[in-house]
């Protein structure tokens, strides 16, 4: 039986290394489809998000010269005032065709108003339904709100009263997330790309196991063979498995080397991410492989053709998401009943590393007992399935 | 020396093997011959234990396939219908992949593999890839992988399905030298030329049950035909002739 089963394995992982599909998705698809999708989030979703503050904003003003203090105090903000369209109607459709993404105008009664502290006038004109517009010109606005505190306090303490008695609380922030905290929101979608990766590795020695030895005629001949069919399916199983964890591994590299370039801290967020973390990650996620492998193998078994197969193993890819998914909406916390769901139980103990959070020897116990024996009983159901008279289609 | 002895085999409604009784003994070539889906691959199926009969028994050198289908495949070297390779890896490589499964000591196996190679006339081609080989290659592959470990007994499913003409002389040739060595040869065809041309004994199989178990000579006495062809189509008709199944 062992040797056997040997003999089976160690072909299999031959065979693949040999099969450009294979090497294919379990190499290059799976380790890089998660890191590359990944970084190219953040790095979309920092560009959107983060105004650059230390670049000058460029903020067109009509009427610029009727409040000269406003423009001194805007330009000792990092602001510059450029030139505007001639009149309102020009600057109104300025920013609707998006040559400017603000535009400040400063009415003719504006000096008069504000003489006699009349609540003075100030337009400020721009796309609301445009993110980035609507970045400058809350920076436009909070720059003249600053201005007008600043002028009201000059006027209360002209006429004797502090300041301070307008100002009846003071809301502090305090958050208490922390960084690597922050960053586990992010970053919690990775658990995913992982399993992804993990699944695909594995996915055409799953589909060969059955569908692909009967596509090719080579199951017939090899079921005659003087060895039980459960060394054969079992070898096989592993061999699925050793791909798996290679494709895991990699996943985890190639993205520990994307975090390099991904420029996290700006986003508020330390991933914890370095190579122990890697390590322990892979440990933490790997026991999914041989749940992953058995699964794969017996759906792949109900199907006629690897066309059929790869098309029902698209699904089983999928399903790891689904815990997840019902998590990340409920915003649970691990308890040691959740450590018992496989691919959740692998989800919560990977965000709870990144977060930098002690992990709880019970739950790691319960997650890689669970999925393990879990993945045990489904490959035994494929060695019985692999039994059967109608394996041979 | 394979027996056996009143076999049935059902696949829903459809009696694919009714009754079917023969013996091959060793150091004999015995063909199965019949037309299309008259139960020859359904016996023999069950001959290399890959489906089980409903009723009967099927005897390899005495091991009943049923109670001991481990011994029983030890015993055989099978080439099923379309039998296929794995194209990734060389002839030599399949060969040796089925030589280890067979349980062959470490020590024997390139050895044997080189025998098969040159038995099969193999060499040219040993250490390329399978993929991209012709019909012909292929399935001098895959008799070459069944019978690396030299088994008393072969069975062999349509071997010359797809071959050309040279391709089957070569495995007439062949299947002549492992009766020769004293092996037990049984072989199915829809072909009757090729059955009377190296068949020491026939079993015809219609709808099936055996129609005719005979010598070429006896055949033609017991039909009262001297052209096969005739004899072939009156021996189906003489058990009902529901040759569809």
């Amino acid at each position: 039986m062992m040797k056997t089963l040997k003999t089976v394995f160690a072909k299999e992982v031959i065979d693949n290394f040999r099969d450009r599909r294979t090497l294919m998705s379990a190499l290059l698809m799976g380790p890089l489809f998660g890191p590359i999708l990944f970084a190219m989030i953040i790095n979309l979703s920092l560009s959107q998000s983060l105004s650059d503050d230390t670049e000058a904003l460029q903020l067109p003003v009509i009427g610029a010269e009727r409040a000269p203090n406003l423009m001194d105090y805007l330009a000792s903000n990092n602001i510059d005032i450029i030139d505007a369209p001639p009149d309102r109607d020009a600057a109104i459709a300025a920013v609707t065709r998006g040559d400017h993404d603000v535009v400040v105008i400063v009415p003719e009664e504006f000096g008069e108003q504000f003489a006699d502290m009349i609540p003075a006038r100030i337009e400020v004109i721009s796309d609301q339904a445009n993110t980035t517009a609507e970045r400058e010109a809350r920076r436009a606005k909070r720059a003249l709100q600053a201005w007008y505190q600043e002028i009201a306090a000059l006027r209360l303490s002209a006429r004797g009263i502090d300041p301070s008695m307008v100002r009846p609380i003071n809301i502090d922030d305090v958050d208490v997330s922390t960084p690597s905290g922050r960053s586990a929101v992010l970053l919690g979608m990775l658990s995913y790309f992982f399993i992804f990766a993990l699944l695909t590795g594995g996915m055409n020695l799953a589909i060969d196991a059955t569908a692909g030895e009967r596509e090719r005629g080579s199951l017939e001949p090899l079921l005659c063979l003087p060895i039980t069919r459960d060394a054969l399916i079992v070898g096989k199983i592993l061999a699925a498995c050793l791909f798996m964890a290679i494709s895991l591994s990699l996943s985890l590299t190639s993205f520990y080397v994307t975090l390099k370039f991904v420029p996290l801290e700006r986003l508020g967020m330390t991933p914890n991410f370095g190579p122990d973390v890697v390590i322990t990650a892979f440990f933490l996620l790997v026991p999914f492989a041989l749940l992953g492998a058995a699964l794969m193998t017996l759906v792949a078994s109900f199907t006629r053709s690897y066309k059929e197969a790869q098309t029902w193993l698209s699904v089983v890819l999928l399903a790891p998401t689904l815990p997840i998914l019902v998590v990340s909406i409920l915003q649970v916390r691990p308890t040691t009943l959740l450590m018992t769901v496989p691919s959740l139980s692998q989800h919560l103990l990977l965000v709870g590393l990144i977060r930098n959070e002690p992990l709880e020897a019970l739950h790691v116990l319960v997650s890689v007992t669970g999925t393990l024996t879990l993945g045990v009983l489904v490959a035994w159901l494929c060695a019985r399935l692999y039994r059967r008279e109608g394996l041979l289609g | 020396m394979i027996s056996v002895s009143r076999l049935y085999k059902s696949f829903g409604d459809v009696k694919a093997v009714d009754g079917v009784s023969f013996d091959a003994p060793d150091g004999h070539i015995t063909g199965l011959l019949g037309p299309n889906g008259a139960g020859k691959s359904t016996t023999l199926r069950i001959l290399y234990t890959v489906l089980k009969p409903d009723a009967g028994t099927a005897m390899i050198d005495g091991t009943d396939v049923m109670a001991d289908s481990l011994e029983a495949r030890r015993r055989i070297g099978t080439l099923p219908h379309g039998s296929g390779l794995y194209p990734h890896l060389t002839a030599r490589e399949n060969i040796a992949y089925y030589a280890r499964l067979y349980g062959m000591p470490a020590g024997r196996i390139d050895e044997q593999v080189q025998r098969v190679i040159d038995e099969l006339d193999l060499r040219d081609e040993a250490d390329r890839r399978t993929k991209g080989f012709s019909q012909g290659q292929r399935t001098k592959v895959a008799l070459a992988r069944s019978l690396v470990h030299g088994p008393k007994n072969v069975i062999l499913d349509e071997p010359s399905n797809g071959l050309d003409v040279m391709a089957t002389r070569s495995l007439r040739e062949l299947i002549r030298e492992l009766k020769n060595a004293g092996r037990c040869v049984l072989f199915s065809s829809h072909v009757m030329q090729e059955v009377a041309a190296l068949c020491d004994s026939i079993v015809i199989i219609a709808g099936g049950r055996v129609a005719l178990h005979d010598t070429l000579d006896g055949i033609r006495a017991a039909t009262g035909c001297d052209d096969l062809e005739e004899a072939f189509v009156k021996a189906i008709a003489r058990v009902g002739g529901d040759s569809d199944r």
